[in-house]
């Protein structure tokens, strides 16, 4: 797409939407957000920059593949299930680390492998969409 | 306790992302096969926990049944995850043959490993949510299979299969949500109090007849297996033989877990439509395999006939039925994989697969057809293979009942299925080579053929071990149909296991 306005909004918004992806992973598991839904809005980041730049230029700003993070995304995930094992708990059962305090209205904030898995999902799929969008577009 | 249960999913996950990102270093292949071994393993522990202790069950997360996710395993279970182990080890030794490096670069063992973890998650889930989940997984995992080295045939191939499959999983989805607006619950435990419940019995079997359609299109019944034949004979023999082995058999095992559990409230009805369509699914499967010419089509139509036998199993209802039922699924899925992995080999010594443009095979290669015969034979109920076996419970089970006109067609498609086994022994293995040459086993680089020949030699060495030595196997089988036709022990054991 030749169009210098959207190439230059796009810089802005690149760097907004990933900021508000990050965000929303971030604040999920106890309010609306979460792994899924940050890690689609960070592939809209990315398939913004592809407009502006070409699907070329995108994977290059990537670095990995998006398969690969795919991939990746859905070792951590697994492994955030496994940690539990440790624990003598069944799998997938949640590990949580009060900082401050003993449950979440108390402590000041906490470790958790909830947010280990949400990071796996979010990796599957902003890898997931983005291997598909970019194919479609390098296909035309 | 729980573990034991998980990590037969878990392992073929994670070699599934290390066979990944290890895709194009001769590494991955290896890293594949040692976690299919693993897999074996882990399974075999189970099977164990299993013999040991009847049926066992694990709550996900903590979250105690029905609200969470239940991973239970019975003897059927158990048994189904060995045998989707073995199979997954035999196809990634043949898979060391066949697959070329550019289509292990793509991610080939990867997709592989998800595919038998997803078949591995349908048989261990206690959850009818789960395990839509799982048959996604799997689905998911077997289109890309399908396709993947591409060319004109497999993507026509691939989009009958995507289009036949996804009808099936909306109205199995379709079925999940009337069921819970009726019950309220998803479990399968939990589900058959509510369903013998429920006031409206009506709409029970009404969704009753959505699941069997749904797992119907999966298993390919009689008349919704079009998608099968036309989808079996393009991809990687490597990539048939699993498919044929696994994928119709999670669908049986999904309607055999359903319509032992859930639906028995109108057995009348439905399990006598269901010995309708198991008669015709036995029938026309052989005799569509009598008028194709291919060695991958002949072989993929007789998927379908056998699979009537097995719903058969289910649908005559009785402890007998049953257990030849169990029995069959078992046998099946080694025998037929096998034919897969023999086609194969057939192939590179001949150069086709259809068997106008090949023959000659006995006189270069004895041990192949040796190795046919077996697998063949097997299908066709010859003593003392373990076909006879299974063949014989069945027949059995429909002569104990008076049923001499099931007890008719199935004798007459064991006698069809000869006819067509023949017709390939005929072609392919007697008749000279069309060309006047002679297929020489050469022809294949060596690492080709022993990769290719060890899971062949394998799985022929168990159906020998199943027809010559069949007790152990039939009294498991006998005690796996019991738990299904009295679910007792596995009710109290999903719903009272405290985690």
């Amino acid at each position: 797409m030749n169009s210098i306005i959207f190439t230059a909004a796009a810089r802005l918004l690149v760097a907004l939407l990933f900021v508000f992806s990050l965000f929303m992973l971030l604040r999920g598991h106890h309010l609306p957000g979460g792994g899924f839904i940050g890690g689609l809005i960070g592939a809209v980041a990315f398939i913004v920059y592809s407009l502006a730049t070409g699907p070329a230029e995108a994977r290059l700003a990537l670095r990995i593949s998006p398969e690969v993070i795919a991939m990746i995304g859905l070792g951590i995930a697994l492994l955030a299930g496994l940690f539990s094992f440790f624990m003598g708990d069944p799998f997938f059962t949640g590990q949580w680390y009060w900082v401050g305090g003993d449950s979440y209205e108390t402590a000041a904030f906490s470790i958790n492998t909830v947010l280990v898995f949400d990071i796996g999902v979010y990796l599957v799929v902003l890898g997931g969409i983005l291997s598909l969008t970019y194919a479609f577009e390098e296909e035309t | 306790m729980s573990w034991v249960l998980v990590l037969p999913i878990a392992v073929p996950f994670a070699t599934a992302v290390v066979a990944y990102l290890a895709r194009n270093y001769p590494a991955g292949r290896w890293i594949s096969l040692a976690g299919s071994a693993l897999s074996l393993v882990v399974s075999a522990i189970l099977m164990v926990a299993v013999l040991n202790e009847g049926v066992i069950a694990a709550q996900m997360s903590n979250w105690n049944a029905p609200f969470g996710i239940t991973l239970v395993a019975d003897y059927l279970s158990a048994v189904m995850v060995v045998i989707t182990a073995i199979t997954g080890l035999a196809t990634a030794i043949y898979a060391l043959g066949e697959i070329p490096e550019e289509t292990e670069s793509l991610g080939f063992y990867a997709l592989f490993q998800v595919l038998i973890a997803g078949v591995t998650g349908a048989f261990l889930t206690g959850d009818l949510f789960n395990l839509y989940v799982w048959f996604e997984v799997m689905l998911i995992a077997s289109f890309s299979l399908l396709v993947i080295g591409g060319g004109k045939e497999r993507l026509d191939a691939g989009i009958k299969y995507v289009a036949l499959n996804l009808v099936s999983t909306l109205i199995f989805l379709s079925g999940i949500g009337l069921l819970y607006g009726v019950t309220g619950t998803l479990n399968m435990a939990d589900l058959r109090q509510a369903v013998a419940n429920a006031e409206n019995q009506g709409l029970i079997t009404v969704i009753a007849m959505m699941f069997m359609v749904g797992f119907g299109v999966k298993a390919a019944v009689f008349p919704l297996f079009f998608w099968l034949p036309a989808s079996y004979h393009t991809p990687y023999f490597t990539i048939s033989a699993v498919f044929a082995g696994l994928l119709t058999k999670v669908g049986v095992y999904a309607m055999m877990r359903m319509f032992t559990l859930v639906f028995v409230g109108d057995v009348g009805f439905t399990h006598e439509i269901l010995i309708w369509v198991s008669l015709l699914t036995m029938f026309t499967g052989v005799i569509g395999a009598a008028a194709q010419s291919d060695f991958r089509k002949i072989l993929s139509f007789h998927i379908i006939s056998q699979i009537g036998y097995m719903t058969l199993g289910l649908a005559l209802f009785t402890p007998l039925a049953l257990m030849g039922g169990v029995f069959y699924l078992v046998h099946h899925i080694i025998v037929k994989a096998n034919l897969f992995f023999v086609a194969g080999l057939a192939k590179q010594y001949a150069g086709s697969t259809d068997l106008n443009k090949i023959g000659g095979l006995y006189k270069s290669s004895p041990l192949l057809a040796a190795l046919f015969i077996i697998p063949a034979f097997s299908l066709a109920g010859f003593p003392p293979l373990s076909g006879f076996w299974a063949k014989y419970l069945i027949v059995k089970a429909a002569l104990e009942i008076d049923a001499w006109f099931i007890a008719f067609v199935s004798l007459l498609v064991g006698l069809l299925t000869i006819f067509s086994m023949t017709k390939i022994w005929g072609m392919a293995f007697w008749k000279p080579h069309p060309d006047g040459i002679d297929p020489t086993p050469d022809r294949a680089p060596a690492r080709v053929t022993r990769a290719m020949m060890i899971p062949i030699i394998g799985l022929a060495a168990m159906t020998i071990l199943i027809g010559f030595y069949p007790e152990p196997f039939v009294q498991f089988a006998q005690t796996a149909a019991q738990q299904l036709l009295d679910p007792t022990d596995y009710v109290t054991t999903v719903l009272g296991v405290q985690p």
